[in-house]
């Protein structure tokens, strides 16, 4: 402990006397750490985002109805396999309704499954808007207004005017935002629409939905689910789609499987749905890991030039402690001292630094039409980058510490004595 | 055996540049409370000399042994305590850090030491200083006093953990006649009271006449040691 207390006194008192330099040594690992820090929390930020957009609107498993052609063809049964090659050119799917075959059963029992966070019915029809002479092709979805809150984060993409509206007002309608562009409708306006057997409906602008996705947002709009029943012309067991949320979304994959065994429907899962997007994620997060990571390095070599110099200067001071009994191992923890300590130092205001850089950031206004939910850019705080910030610059500091250290502990006083 | 240092068919060469035998079959022996003067031309290879007897270079052949243990077979970090607790060197040129005060200076060697703790080793330092009579100086950084002081400070730190013998390397080299005086009253002082041996490097004629023992050296010979002759 005496030990340890003389050999930091005399690192101190080292670093003391060279305060501009000991300054531009730590500033070095500041830089590097306070770039780590924002790069890291942006870079991410945005990633979350991102990920935010499309994971949770993206329903985990998305269920419909079968379109390809069974696998089992009748022929098959007539002629079996064996004895035979049954050769059946351009098979076709069965023509078959839109709407899920028992709907209603398969509903309920997944919203019954432990895995289950919840699972909503959609009714899609196609249809088209009718205002003045013009018209649009659209589709229009049918939904459970509050069950899409809870699970999907619907209410964010409602840009204008009150997304329960659906709930208070039987003909409501969420409109996109294209159309609503497009036609020049607003909140409040009534619009007509046909669906495709030829019935009118008129209903009641109740808000306006926008995606950011200009594809979906020129044709989709949103009603109630009993409303678009009504427009497809079919009772209330007609559902075309259900959405299911997973309490963990890692289970989508066998979780659709299991689905797809147990009921004649197709089930996709979100990896399936979104695979080029996990790979833009992980590259983003992988350039700025090297980014990041260079600096760092960038800012060891400085410390290490530093640390050399620091120990080239004090070649005299070296010789004396070691003439005076101290030995070549308290001279090397005297120096990786003073590397460590301009490391702590460098961490500490390059995490402080990285904080302030972030809550910047994090306060500059970005709006974008293809981000309504986003209002200045994102910043991920997680406390991991600093943790991970401030073992490397220690780590570092240590590493190019080290070396002049232990150059410093190999030096032969009689070397500097007689150089004088 | 009353010997505290002795060394035995002491023999150093320097490589570079060229193969150059500096010191030749030196031996000789500093006994207990004696004070020994080592005098000679300059280059003659007197602080080579210092330098191996003080443990600090081991490029040599022969045998030295302090306080009756040898230190042919010493690894570093042991010469280092044996330096650190049984020698005091005072260099040729002062040797100080310039950073630190003069106190501190003097506190290092003791504080490496840890036999005692700060405040005794304060105490002891500031009276070290005293007895120089430097202890208005001791809270000064050691780069700001003068060269005669230096000297002083550096003589305080040789002797803070009591050794068993102090080696000075011209420790009069840059003082007028009266602080030499004094070092050298110190220096005696210190050898009669505290039974420390003192082996100092001279070129002060007046200075040596007043040891008990004087050693003459030549091109790296033992030229005459009184007590041989005695
Ligand atoms: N590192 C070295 N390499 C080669 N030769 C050296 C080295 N150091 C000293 N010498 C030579 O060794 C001889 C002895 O040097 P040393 O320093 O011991 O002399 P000295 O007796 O202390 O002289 P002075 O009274 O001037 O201090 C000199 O001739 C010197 O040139
Ligand atoms: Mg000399």
């Amino acid at each position: 402990m005496d030990k340890l207390r003389l050999i930091l006194d005399i690192s101190k008192t080292h670093l003391l006397a060279k305060k501009k330099q000991t300054l531009v040594a730590a500033l070095g690992v500041t830089f590097g750490i306070g770039m780590f820090i924002i790069m890291m929390s942006f870079m991410t930020g945005l990633n979350i985002l991102l990920d935010g957009l499309v994971l949770n609107r993206t329903p985990h498993i998305q269920i419909y109805n079968k379109t390809t052609p069974t696998e089992y063809q009748p022929a098959n049964k007539y002629f079996d396999e064996v004895s035979n090659i049954n050769q059946i050119y351009s098979i076709k799917p069965k023509s078959r309704l839109d709407r899920i075959h028992n709907a209603l059963p398969i509903l309920s029992e997944l919203k019954k499954n432990d895995d289950v966070l919840g699972a909503t019915p959609q009714t899609t029809c196609k249809v088209f808007y009718l205002s003045g002479s013009n018209n649009l092709n659209g589709v229009i979805s049918g939904i459970e207004v509050n069950e899409e809150i809870r699970l999907f984060n619907f209410n964010e993409y409602v840009v204008k005017g009150d997304v329960n509206s659906l709930i208070k007002k039987k003909n409501s309608i969420l409109l996109g935002s294209g159309i609503a562009k497009k036609l020049s409708l607003s909140v409040g306006d009534n619009i007509q629409i046909t669906s495709t057997n030829g019935t009118n409906f008129s209903l009641n602008i109740g808000g306006i939905y926008q995606s950011g996705l200009a594809e979906v947002d020129d044709i989709q709009s949103f009603v109630n689910l009993k409303m678009a029943q009504q427009i497809s012309s079919a009772g209330g067991n007609y559902i075309s789609r259900i959405h299911v949320k997973l309490k963990d979304i890692e289970k989508a994959v066998p979780f659709s499987k299991l689905i797809e065994n147990i009921y004649d429907v197709e089930a996709l899962d979100i990896n399936t749905a979104n695979a080029q997007f996990d790979t833009g994620s992980d590259i983003r997060t992988l350039i700025s890991y090297a980014v990041s990571i260079t600096l760092l390095i960038v800012a060891g070599f400085g410390i290490y030039n530093i640390l050399n110099m620091f120990i080239y200067e004090k070649m005299n001071d070296i010789a004396i402690l070691k003439a005076t009994g101290f030995t070549g191992k308290d001279v090397m923890y005297i120096f990786i001292l003073q590397a460590l300590v301009i490391g702590f130092i460098g961490a500490f205001l390059g995490m402080a630094i990285g904080y302030g850089g972030s809550v910047l950031i994090d306060n500059i206004k970005f709006e974008t039409e293809a981000l309504p939910t986003i209002k200045t850019y994102p910043i991920n705080y997680n406390p991991n980058f600093y943790i991970l910030g401030f073992i490397f610059a220690t780590v570092s500091t240590f590493l190019a510490g080290y070396l002049p250290a232990k150059k410093a502990q190999k030096i032969d006083p009689i070397d500097i004595i007689r150089g004088q | 055996m009353n010997s505290i240092l002795e060394a035995k068919n002491i023999d150093k060469y320097f490589l570079t540049p060229t193969k150059f035998h500096v010191l030749k079959d030196i031996s000789l022996q500093v006994q207990r409370k004696e004070f020994v003067s080592i005098m000679g031309k300059s280059g003659c290879g007197k602080s080579t000399l210092l330098y191996i007897l003080s443990t600090m270079d081991t490029s040599y052949t022969g045998d030295l042994i302090i306080d009756g243990q040898s230190m042919n077979n010493q690894s570093k970090d042991d010469l280092s305590r044996i330096r650190n607790e049984k020698i005091g060197f005072i260099f040729q040129f002062h040797y100080l850090l310039p950073e630190f005060t003069v106190l501190k200076n003097v506190m290092l060697p003791a504080l490496k030491l840890g036999k005692e703790d700060r405040k005794t080793i304060e105490k002891n330092a500031l009276a070290k200083l005293d007895l120089l009579g430097i202890v208005d100086q001791a809270n000064k950084k050691a780069s700001k006093i003068s060269g005669g002081q230096k000297q002083r400070v550096a003589i305080a730190r040789a002797l803070i953990n009591n050794p068993k013998i102090i080696m000075a390397d011209e420790p009069t080299g840059n003082l007028d006649s009266k602080n030499s005086e004094i070092v050298f009253n110190v220096l005696r002082s210190l050898s009669d009271e505290f039974d420390m041996s003192m082996l100092v490097v001279t070129h002060d004629h007046d200075f040596a006449a007043k040891t008990d023992r004087i050693i003459e050296m030549e091109d790296g010979y033992i030229l005459k040691d009184k007590m041989e002759e005695i």
